[in-house]
């Protein structure tokens, strides 16, 4: 591998194991969604890393701008008013994006080889240049991440800023963030440093603050830690229990390879018969076969 | 030469190649797809992205052909009692040890069985693939409705290819099949052998 730091364990369409001799550190980055002050600087920093302009789009009503995550735009912070007590207003403002699943459902489903990779280290990164615009990592993903760009066809999403991680740099997100509620570190370390926060939270009046580390996808490299952990809903939509659709595993399962293993039987099966019965031939008219 | 009968139109026979030819290019590039022991295949259509892009194209050209064809078998694909009492028959057929059958139409029941079941498939696998096409039609449906498309469609495709494995094979099998769809004509041997009443019926009008 170029990049020790970059190591792969997982590649998309591949059936064979992808050199995993080395466990580098696995990162993880912690949003503290009680810090966050919707400033949006983490949008920009992306932005500006990334070399990214989304279109210039038009005022909803809401805080959320852009209005979803496009190709262009790989976080958006939404904002959502809610009344958990009744006459206490909170503003929950999530940072939303690829939440860099430890069991990727769009890296199962990805059927190019080498478009999706997921390092040792957690990040799961698409390599546009082998994507073939299928969209199966949409259908795949269990947090409506990944956008297909107008412009080429492929599909994008937070890199998780591999290329700054490979080198020893957080991510340009947590550069930015003016109030720290964004942290990055080994995973083992902001586990640590969210059980802090929490203490904190609950000591504060949020009995229910927790992580969220989903385990329907083997947990994540991207965990919020929430006020409200026993309602992720409350932020906007935030999956209470994600994983992989049933119908996906279904799909991209052991059913393929029997499936495939059943084709080539078929056709083996009639080789054989032919082999062994001989053809089926009309007596009177042996001469004229065609 | 032998006397020789009549079995498909020139029309016909266009007919089904071009249904034929869309099948192997959407085989091709689908199973490229399906599996990556099959990705390799995406190369004969010009790699992995021209596959996806082509293959939905070929696709509707290929339920287009094929509606139009089987449109025109519809009819002469209903079962029998004939039929039935055919396929008890099937293990000795298979053995080529088989006499005394009962007189069948056009079609054997395994004819009509692969009819049936190209029509249930084709038509999933429009279906099915209208939802899955990127970028154009996907976006505007849920993604419930997406991820049970994608699954229809690689089941549908399955039953499909392996149906018309046992279809090529079926003509290679049975000797003085294959002509019938070059040619557009079988031995009268053949006939009187295979499709008896059919072949009663044909007679009765000249
Ligand atoms: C009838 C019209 C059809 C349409 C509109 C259609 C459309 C599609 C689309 C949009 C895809 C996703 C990949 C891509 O964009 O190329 C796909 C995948 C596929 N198609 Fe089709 N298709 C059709 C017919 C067929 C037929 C007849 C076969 C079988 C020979 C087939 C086999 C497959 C397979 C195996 C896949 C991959 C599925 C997977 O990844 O599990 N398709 N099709
Ligand atoms: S959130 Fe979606 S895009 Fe990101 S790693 Fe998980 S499945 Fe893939
Ligand atoms: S769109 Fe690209 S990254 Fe997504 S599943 Fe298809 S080939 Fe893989």
């Amino acid at each position: 591998m170029a990049l020790q730091s970059l190591d792969i364990k997982a590649r998309s369409a591949t059936t064979t194991q992808p050199p995993v001799v080395r466990d580098p550190v696995h990162v993880a980055k912690l949003i503290d969604i009680s810090k966050c002050i919707g400033c949006k600087a983490c949008q920009v920093a992306c932005m500006e890393w990334n070399d990214l302009r989304d279109e210039v789009g038009t005022t909803t009503g809401t805080y959320d701008n852009p209005r979803d995550l496009t190709d262009q735009s790989w976080t958006v912070m939404r904002f959502s008013e809610v009344e958990v007590q009744p006459g206490r207003l909170e503003w929950l403002i999530r940072k939303d994006g690829c939440m860099h699943c430890e069991d990727p459902g769009c890296l199962k489903a990805c059927p190019a080889p080498g478009a999706i990779v997921q390092s040792v280290n957690g990040i799961v990164d698409f390599h546009e240049e082998h994507c073939i615009g299928c969209g199966y990592c949409i259908t795949g993903c269990p947090f409506n991440i990944p956008r297909i760009s107008k412009k080429d066809g492929k599909v994008y999403k937070c890199t998780l800023c591999s290329d700054r991680v490979a080198v020893g740099l957080e991510p340009a997100c947590i550069k930015t963030c003016p109030t720290g509620a964004l942290v990055f570190g080994s995973k083992r370390d902001m586990i640590a440093h969210a059980e802090g926060r929490i203490a904190d939270l609950k000591e504060r009046g949020y009995a229910n603050a927790g992580l969220y580390n989903p385990e329907g996808v083997g947990g994540t490299h991207v965990m919020y830690v929430l006020q409200h952990a026993d309602q992720p809903e409350l932020y906007a939509g935030l999956p209470k229990d994600p994983h992989i659709s049933p119908m996906v595993s279904l799909w991209k399962g052991i059913t393929k390879p029997l499936a495939s293993f059943g084709l080539g039987l078929a056709v083996l099966a009639g080789f054989f018969h032919y082999m062994t019965a001989g053809p089926n031939e009309v007596e009177e008219d042996k001469e004229h076969t065609s | 030469m032998s006397e020789l009968v009549k079995r498909y139109t020139a029309r016909e026979r266009a007919n089904h190649w071009f249904v034929a030819l869309c099948f192997i290019l959407l085989a091709i590039s689908g199973l490229a797809l399906f599996h990556p022991a099959f990705f390799f295949l995406s190369s004969l259509l010009g790699g992995g992205t021209w596959s996806r892009i082509l293959h939905p194209f070929i696709g509707v050209l290929l339920a287009i052909s094929f509606f139009g064809l089987a449109a025109r078998l519809w009819t002469q694909n209903r079962i029998s009692d004939a039929d039935r009492e055919w396929k008890k028959r099937l293990g000795d057929i298979l053995c080529n040890k088989a006499g005394n059958l009962p007189e069948i139409g056009k079609y054997n029941i395994g004819q009509k069985y692969l009819f049936w079941t190209l029509v249930v498939c084709i038509a999933v696998l429009l279906l099915s693939g209208i939802v899955i096409w990127q970028p154009w039609f996907t976006p505007y449906f849920p993604i419930v409705l997406v991820r049970l498309a994608v699954l229809a469609h690689a089941v549908a495709a399955f039953l499909a290819i392996l149906a018309i494995i046992i279809h090529i094979y079926s003509a290679i099998w049975v000797k003085g099949s294959i002509r019938a769809m070059t040619r557009g004509t079988v031995s009268a041997a053949w006939a009187r052998h295979h499709h008896p009443a059919w072949y009663k019926e044909i007679n009765k009008g000249s």
